[in-house]
């Protein structure tokens, strides 16, 4: 494992006005995507020509209030729904093409959701190894990858455990662990966290941040809490509500991975109060 | 706390058949119910030895067990397939619905004598009537769980961009397993109603024959005694069923929960 610490990309400057970085393509390109959901009571335009580019390895996190459309968009992100206008190409292949999704764009994605959503009929190392079992991978082999896993997020000697028998943060680990299966460079998080305890949140967040860096992930990783975001990730996105639309990229400057004391630095305050009255001006 | 909960029933049931029997004898001593009314219970237990070693007492246990037993597996194979379909269609249970809820309201043992028209005095009435009644709760139930497939489960599968069979053999085949067993439970008791019933009604064989002719003989001690082999036989269908349930979901809370149930 290669020391990624000190990682040294190029980057360019963060966008402030709602217009993505002018770099060259990046490993995720969110172009103009738009999705208008459609109800007997009419129209609705969840996302609005939202684009984004994300480099190797980056950190996302996405924040804005209920109902801004991040989960829409982590959910086209993710190749679960499809956008109305726009595209998303993953390492420049597009996601999408036309009705179908492209496979092997979609093999790089890891998908956590809020819930855990385990197969309880299933032990953690079955459960872990769903996604190598449905590729067709021998038993050994699934059974050494879900143990290799289960140690990486803190749960080596539970491998044979029930669902049931575990708790919830247990649980968002075998989640993690099972996106993790089969080696996707990106990570795709939806509140993964937001229905654990303030103290599991705040272990689980700094066990993430080493493991996307130890697996060299890219993360999008949607949250409704400000300094989760700003603790977690490279650039923060904010999201205006309804329609969903780019409102800010915030760029934290410091370094990954980060302590927990790194709250109470004036450079992470700071960061927080602005993302804050950004999000509070747009309720006046 | 968990070794009582787990010994509970095995005290218990016996207290609970001791009183059973206090009661009996007191009730035939204070009424003075005549023999032929209310037996003595060592009466019955005598009575249950000489029905075992009657001739063709086996050759009775078998038949109501056959009629049960192929009439269960022909309604689960049918419950299962038409209970995924209808599950699977919500166009097929709009339009099936008031027919499922009619077929459900006749009271289906009123149906009998038209099947001993039909299919005879032989097992073959019987197999469609123990059929009949296990089907439903089978079908319902398979239904509900096919309906009842966690939508976060699906999500995870076509995310990962899961096949339709994939699907079904590591999504949707468990989940619904429980429902199917849970109908299982409900069918195989209605199954013997069934088939005692439908042994009442027409033919001269089966434990349910038995009881009538014991009536005719106006043989209260007989009576008793096929009542209770067949409670026994009940049991033990029950049980299997339980079984059965252990082996294939372990996993499940109606399992998990269930040692104190059933010890």
């Amino acid at each position: 494992m290669s020391s990624t610490l000190a990682r040294q990309q190029p980057r360019s400057e963060a966008a402030t006005d709602g217009q993505p970085p002018p770099q060259a393509a990046g490993y995720i390109e969110v172009e103009g995507v738009c999705k208008r959901y459609h109800s007997r009571r009419g129209e609705t335009l969840a996302l609005d020509s939202f684009s984004l580019s994300v480099a190797q390895e980056e950190f996302i996190a996405v924040v804005g209030q209920s109902g801004c459309g991040k989960t829409t968009l982590l959910r086209i992100l993710a190749g679960l729904i499809a956008p109305t206008e726009g595209q998303v190409k993953v390492a420049d292949q597009p996601l999408w093409d036309g009705g179908k999704r492209n496979d092997e764009a979609l093999a790089k994605l890891g998908l956590v959701f809020q819930d855990a959503n385990l197969f309880p009929w299933y032990s953690v190392e079955d459960n872990i190894a769903l996604p190598l079992r449905l590729r067709g991978q021998g038993k050994r082999e699934r059974i050494a990858r879900a143990h290799e896993l289960a140690e990486l997020v803190g749960l080596a000697g539970f491998e044979g455990s029930y669902v049931r028998e575990l708790s919830g943060g247990m649980r968002q680990r075998v989640a993690i662990a099972r996106a993790l299966s089969y080696n996707p460079e990106i990570l795709l998080m939806d509140e993964p966290f937001g229905a654990l305890d303030a103290i599991t949140r705040d272990r689980m967040n700094q066990e993430l941040q080493s493991i996307a860096l130890r697996t060299k992930a890219t993360v999008v990783f949607v949250t409704h809490s400000i300094t989760e975001a700003v603790f977690l990730a490279d650039r923060v996105v904010l999201l205006s509500a309804r329609p969903g639309r780019l409102r800010s990229l915030t760029r934290v400057e410091l370094e990954r991975p980060r302590s927990l004391d790194v709250q109470t630095e004036p450079g992470f305050v700071q960061t927080v109060k602005e993302l804050r009255h950004q999000l509070m001006e747009e309720d006046a | 706390m968990r070794l009582s909960g787990k010994l509970l029933p095995w005290i218990s049931t016996p207290l609970l058949l001791i009183l059973m029997v206090v009661i009996w004898k007191l009730v035939i001593a204070v009424f003075d119910v005549s023999e032929f009314v209310l037996p003595q219970p060592e009466k019955v237990l005598t009575g249950i030895g000489d029905l075992v070693q009657t001739d063709g007492f086996w050759k009775h246990v078998r038949i109501t067990l056959t009629e049960t037993i192929v009439g269960f597996l022909i309604a689960l194979v049918l419950g299962v397939g038409m209970g995924s379909l209808l599950g699977h269609s919500v166009f097929l249970e709009r339009a099936l619905r008031p027919a499922i809820v009619a077929s459900q309201v006749v009271p289906k043992v009123a149906l009998v004598p038209l099947f001993i028209i039909w299919f005879g005095f032989g097992m073959t009435s019987k197999i469609v009537i123990v059929t009949l009644l296990a089907f439903f709760p089978i079908m319902l139930n398979v239904m509900l769980g096919v309906r009842s497939v966690d939508p976060g489960h699906r999500e995870v599968m076509r995310s990962l961009n899961a096949g339709r069979w994939a699907t079904f053999w590591r999504l949707e085949y468990h989940s619904t397993l429980p429902y199917v067993l849970a109908g299982m439970e409900i069918g195989i008791v209605f199954a013997i109603i069934g088939a005692v019933v439908g042994e009442y009604l027409g033919g001269n064989e089966g434990l349910g024959y038995l009881i009538v002719a014991s009536l005719n003989a106006l043989n209260a001690e007989a009576l008793f005694a096929v009542i209770i082999v067949l409670t026994a036989l009940g049991f033990a269908l029950f049980l299997a069923v339980v079984a059965l349930k252990r082996f294939l979901i372990p996993w499940h809370e109606s399992v998990i929960g269930s040692d104190r149930v059933i010890a």
